[in-house]
């Protein structure tokens, strides 16, 4: 069993290091340079594929935590808390490239708009959840609360999304679909397979982080029983 | 240009940063994994 892990993890190790150098292929020389922010767009491919990173973590948070909160499942737990902390690194880093992307096209870092608004209510929620698993008790009790938290932030993310198309925002353009006072433009085919591209492998290194975070957990959780069976030793 | 060097460079620091993390994290339980079970195996 631990050999076919470490072969997954092998393969999906020896599958994103071209990907990584494909993506940066087809990013800086084969995508097309957008004719009013010119080479700046480009942060919208790291940043559009975090972001999407982002929302599939807290999805899968938010299966963890409904599933643990009906039964709370050691398995479930280690997932969810492996899933949040990359939830809340793709978040950091869509925050980020968001506000370089912000000073560049609205000459500000920060606007309190309402997509970067519930983005940061998002980021809040996630470092909450974190901060909670951190907590001493009984790990069923840590897991039943932290799942609350879990949830309120799956909740907030259709929020996140729809944010834009909700409330009119003339800050932060939607490029696909409709909103309300304005429809999104599309972008060029290069662009999109680009994009697409960049979702797949950042998608493939949530794979990877998670994997390696779930192991990370399971360590955990061995190392408190090895110490639990100390002091059982020492005191008899 | 700047901003895209910027905002490049952010997310391969990030990322490095937290895969040298989740690295350090398993040296470490490595290491304490092996101490308990030799304390635990002791008569």
């Amino acid at each position: 069993m631990k050999e076919v892990s470490s072969l997954i993890d092998r393969i999906l190790f020896y599958a994103l290091v071209p990907s990584f150098f494909i993506l940066l292929y087809l990013i800086f020389i084969w995508s097309p340079v957008e004719k009013v922010m010119g080479v700046t767009q480009k942060i919208f491919y790291f940043h559009v594929g975090s972001a999407w990173v982002a929302f599939l973590a807290f999805f899968v948070v938010g299966y963890y935590s409904v599933r643990n909160l009906i039964k709370p499942n050691m398995k479930h737990f280690i997932f969810a808390g492996a899933s949040a902390e990359i939830g809340v690194l793709f978040t950091t880093i869509t925050l980020i490239t968001g506000m370089i992307w912000g000073r560049a096209s609205w000459n500000t870092w920060w606007s309190w708009e309402p997509r970067l608004v519930t983005t940061l209510i998002l980021w809040f929620i996630y470092v909450a959840y974190l901060f909670i698993r951190k907590m001493d008790g009984s790990w069923e009790k840590i897991a039943k609360l932290s799942s609350v938290f879990g949830i309120i932030g799956c909740l907030n993310v259709p929020i996140v999304f729809m944010a834009i198309r909700w409330w009119n925002s003339k800050l932060h353009p939607i490029v696909f679909g409709e909103g309300k006072g304005q429809s999104g433009g599309g972008i060029e085919p290069e662009m999109l397979i680009t994009l697409l591209f960049s979702v797949f492998t950042i998608s493939l290194l949530y794979v990877f982080l998670m994997r390696k975070g779930a192991e990370i957990e399971r360590m955990r959780v061995i190392v408190r029983n090895q110490k639990n069976k100390l002091m059982n030793k020492l005191a008899s | 240009m700047n901003y895209l060097f910027l905002a490049t460079s952010v997310v391969w620091v990030l990322i490095a940063g937290y895969v040298v993390i989740l690295g350090k994290r398993q040296k470490k339980l490595q290491k304490e994994i092996f101490q308990l079970e030799e304390w635990n195996s002791e008569q």
